[in-house]
């Protein structure tokens, strides 16, 4: 382990962002949106001095790693420095992304869109390319309907359960799967 | 989908995470690892039939106690690479420990031992089988980690998959010591760690492959 120490850590509230996050895991949903809404900041600002060749593929990479943090909240660890867990994901979805553009390059020509005037500067939150809702209608109806009546509709589980004529396990089963394909149909799995 | 509405839907009806489910999932996966490996060496192979006279020997529980000291050291190196951000700090040298304490036994015996019995004393009597019987035995754990795993959040594949497997090659010696009758040092520090590696080996072929999330 000879990584070098992070320096650039959460900065001022990181105590702060990490109760929001436990009051989340807790199950408190408007913690947790002010968690997560705190964090695509940051990790705006962390990926894009790691990206700053791609700014293009800067909010992409936010949308996939607050995907990824969500469907991997369960392994954060109470007794672990938040920063050193979200920074961990970021970069390891960081890598991903640049090994799946090694392998397509390798394939179509690596050399045109390094130095394109053209491509866009980003400025604040920069649109994403990738269009989470046309991923979504992919899935299968067992996991779609239930992502769109809880998560984008905000219907409770039993209320989505009755409409869908799904049991209500099986509409939490469809959400949580369903999150977890979307993030593998991203980085081309599914 | 702008980001913000990314951050609202998942947010939305969020559910509470049950504290320690990453420790539940290791935990049933080396539950179910052991107890296959048990029935493996149970149906397969039979328990030594001279166990009783053998706990008796110091040198039995010397076997045993490298065994276990291996396996308590990759689970932490499980549990460790299974998460984000967590380093493995010392658990390399906890790793290290057994396997030199058996190597400073073995020469300590062969220094003593004349060349015959040197020959004797590494080879033993199962040299050709032993790890192949504890690469064997430690399929059901090598399944079971690498599913817990696959559930968690493993930044360092390959080094995660070498780590599971080690881990259900340490299981497998484990239940193989109860079968094995070899006691000697050499042996055990060569063919017992090599038959380890099989699968260590293997699951760092497999990591960057199966545990991608």
């Amino acid at each position: 382990m000879q990584r070098m120490e992070e320096t650039d850590r959460l900065n001022p509230g990181e105590e702060r962002l990490r109760q929001l996050l436990m009051r989340g895991l807790a199950g408190d949903a408007p913690a947790y949106h002010g968690f997560l809404q705190e964090l695509s900041a940051h990790l705006r600002a962390f990926l894009r001095k790691r990206l700053a060749r791609l700014p293009d593929e800067v909010e992409d990479l936010v949308q996939e790693s607050l995907l990824a943090i969500h469907n991997q909240r369960h392994t954060y660890d109470a007794g672990q420095p938040l920063t050193a867990w979200v920074h961990a994901i970021a970069k390891y979805k960081l890598i991903d992304l640049l090994r799946r553009r090694a392998r397509r390059d390798l394939l179509t020509d690596p050399l045109d869109d390094e130095f394109d005037l053209a491509s866009s500067v980003a400025t604040e939150a920069a649109e994403a390319h990738r269009d989470l809702h046309k991923l979504l209608e992919q899935l299968p109806d067992r996991q779609r309907l239930p992502i769109i009546h809880m998560k984008l509709e905000g219907l409770s589980a039993a209320e989505a359960a009755q409409v869908t004529g799904m049991s209500e396990s099986a509409v939490k089963v469809g959400v949580h799967r369903g999150l977890k394909v979307l993030a593998a149909m991203i980085r081309g799995d599914a | 989908m702008r980001t913000d509405d990314l951050v609202a839907m998942l947010a939305t009806g969020v559910e509470a995470v049950a504290p320690g489910a990453a420790m539940r999932r290791c935990a049933m996966a080396l539950g179910w690892g052991v107890l296959g490996a048990a029935a493996l060496m149970v149906v397969l192979l039979e328990v030594r039939h001279d166990l009783a006279a053998a706990v008796l020997l110091p040198m039995f529980w010397i076997k045993l106690a490298f065994v276990a000291g291996l396996v308590a050291a990759s689970l932490l190196a499980v549990l460790r690479l299974s998460r984000p951000g967590l380093r493995l700090a010392w658990v390399p040298g906890a790793l290290a420990a057994p396997v030199l304490a058996m190597w400073l036994l073995a020469g300590s015996v062969l220094m003593r031992a004349d060349a015959p019995q040197r020959v004797q004393m590494f080879f033993g009597e199962t040299w050709a089988s032993c790890p192949f019987l504890v690469a064997l035995l430690s399929a059901p754990a090598f399944v079971a980690l690498l599913w817990a795993m696959r559930g968690l959040a493993p930044t360092r594949l390959r080094l995660a998959g070498a780590a599971a497997g080690f881990l259900s090659g340490a299981i497998g010696a484990l239940v193989y010591s109860l079968h094995c009758p070899e006691m000697e040092a050499p042996f055990l520090g060569f063919w017992y760690l090599a038959g380890m590696l099989i699968p260590t080996a293997v699951g760092a072929l497999l990591g960057p492959r199966l545990l991608r999330w």
